[in-house]
């Protein structure tokens, strides 16, 4: 869900000249090359980044800096990317994380059964 | 399995690991300083190499001032690797870490440990709501990425990062709703004892007399002694709600930016089993280290933040007397150069410090925003609550570790370093017995997250 930006550039920052495009949920973003992810994702409106995988509550970037796990999202197909240490980069294609994560290497050959409980 | 083997591996490039490194190669020393950013700076100097100058100007002299370490570095000959997120450190000095998705190892003569400071939790209802932030986070946003709220922000808690960010935000023309500030007159009076070793360090004093005066000047409203503080809203934040003198207020935001004072990042060290105190007057475990540094972990040092909070200044001092110590250790000077010139140092060390005891005992965070109310989410990754934790000590629970197998409290994705101040302090409060008693966290590798296939090598 997109809507207001949190964040913007402060007045005396001069417009970045070099920016880079990436989806976000499937929605394209232009955002300025060499910022974390985090940062590109809340100057671009995106406010909720992650469902828990607990409650499915809504989260957000908290400490910016490493600590707090909640900036996790999936980027390129890979899950649980702690998106305020990772650089943007042309083309990444980032998910928000819904819930709890599956396994992402699946045997192929196992058949999945569904189980009546 | 053979590893890279080098002199030195620190880890941090922060205050500590940038003049700690330096001084180390400057002894002659193969160095290499693993950092998971970017680029240089640490937190406090956060994109400092990167940030252009009206930025820099923006952001006050105190942050300029990490140019000069970054310069030092870059003309050094410091293997310095950024982006290396390093997730396990054996007692052995084996630095292991992952790079651009591969993983590398290191064998070291001496480790150190530079990994600076965190935020305190500030658990209270709706802290986990989108829009709630620490203000280290919102500063962080400045430095790297010249970001600040869009629409006027809240901020509440106490600590001089809080009052630097509204400075920061008042000349980067960010409007500021309300500064909630928890500290109280009884706070003031038990600083007071300590006001005369603050005088002494009285440029500190000054700078942070200056910063208050300025955002009063602004006409900023300003909330003292607040209480009760909680975060509304459902599925993000709409208002800080606290009481004043017992009189309930509201102030709509949709961005609330949280501080209670910074604590160190003892992650490392405590995976490494070093021993580490409960420091009574910062309300945190640190690790215990002789005055170089060194660890009871022979060969492993640590310095700044992440030893007992200091601040940026001391940190870069502290990096130097560890080089000294580990200078010694590997021979390459003699313990009369290691003395003689740690003489200064300690000078510079103690001015430096003199002015902590103060700001400890002002902004000492209050109880109820460290040991909240039983409907308050202790856990963010596992949703635990603290009343959740009382029940688990009203059943058994004795400790932190314990309250992992009972509830998974601090087994989600951050390790336990969002809740293990609190969880400890809950549990203490419950048990009536010490922090230091309670204890803190196992911590275990890997520190930073590694899936099988790096693990592997794929």
């Amino acid at each position: 869900m997109r809507i207001e930006p949190l964040f913007q550039p402060v007045a005396s920052e001069a417009r970045s000249t070099r920016t880079v495009s990436l989806t976000f949920n499937e929605q394209t973003f232009e955002v300025p090359a060499g910022t974390s992810v985090a940062a590109a994702l809340l100057m671009s409106g995106i406010h909720r980044f992650r469902a828990t995988p607990v409650s499915e509550a809504p989260r957000a970037p908290y400490c910016m800096m490493g600590v707090c796990f909640e900036c996790l999202v999936e980027i390129d197909g890979v899950p649980n990317r702690q998106s305020c240490l990772i650089e943007v980069a042309q083309g990444m294609r980032i998910r928000s994380q819904e819930g709890a994560r599956d396994l992402i290497f699946q045997p192929v050959n196992v058949q999945t059964v569904e189980v009546q409980s | 399995m053979s590893h890279a083997t080098v002199d030195v591996v620190v880890i941090g490039a922060g205050a500590a690991g940038m003049s700690g490194a330096v001084a180390l190669a400057g002894l002659g020393l193969h160095v290499v300083l693993l950092d998971e950013q970017g680029s240089p700076g640490g937190q406090i100097y956060r994109g400092i190499t990167l940030a252009p100058l009206s930025r820099r100007d923006l952001l006050g002299p105190d942050y300029a001032h990490g140019n000069q370490l970054a310069q030092a570095l870059a003309s050094s000959s410091v293997r310095y690797e950024k982006g290396a997120s390093v997730w396990q450190v054996t007692r052995e000095h084996q630095v292991s870490y992952l790079r651009e998705g591969r993983l590398h190892t290191l064998q070291a003569s001496a480790v150190l440990l530079a990994t600076g400071a965190m935020e305190r939790p500030f658990p209270i209802p709706g802290w986990t709501l989108p829009g709630v932030m620490s203000a280290g986070a919102a500063q962080i946003l400045l430095k790297s990425s010249g970001l600040a709220p869009s629409e006027p922000v809240v901020l509440a808690g106490c600590g001089p990062l809080l009052y630097l960010l509204g400075w920061q935000y008042l000349r980067a023309g960010v409007a500021i709703k309300a500064l909630v500030d928890t500290t109280r007159p009884e706070d003031y009076w038990r600083a007071r004892r300590h006001l005369f070793a603050a005088l002494r360090a009285w440029p500190y004093l000054r700078k942070g007399l200056d910063l208050m005066r300025s955002l009063r000047s602004a006409g900023i409203a300003h909330y003292t002694g607040a209480e009760a503080l909680a975060v509304e809203g459902d599925d993000a934040a709409t208002a800080l709600t606290f009481n004043i003198a017992g009189k309930s207020r509201r102030v709509a935001s949709r961005c609330v930016l949280l501080h209670q004072g910074v604590v160190p990042n003892i992650q490392f060290s405590q995976s490494l089993r070093a021993r580490h105190h409960w420091d009574v007057d910062q309300l945190c475990f640190s690790p215990v280290a002789d005055p170089w540094g060194e660890l009871d972990v022979p060969g492993v040092f640590v310095a700044g933040d992440g030893a007992g909070i200091g601040g940026a200044q001391a940190a870069a001092v502290q990096g130097e007397m560890a080089a000294l110590g580990i200078g010694f250790q590997l021979k390459k000077i003699s313990s009369f150069q290691r003395d003689h010139k740690a003489e200064a140092l300690r000078t510079k060390l103690d001015a430096n410090l003199r002015i902590r005891p103060f700001l400890d005992a002002l902004y000492r965070p209050r109880e109820e925003n460290r040991i909240p109310a039983d409907d308050v989410l202790v856990c963010r990754c596992e949703e635990v609550t603290a009343g959740d934790l009382r029940q688990f000590v009203a059943i058994g629970c004795t400790g932190p570790n314990q309250a992992k197998s009972f509830g998974r409290c601090g087994m989600g994705p951050c390790q336990g370093r969002m809740c293990g101040l609190t969880v400890t302090e809950v549990i203490a409060k419950a048990r009536g017995v010490s922090a230091a008693e309670v204890g803190y966290y196992r911590i275990r590798p890997p520190i930073k997250p590694i899936t099988l296939g790096e693990l592997a090598g794929d």
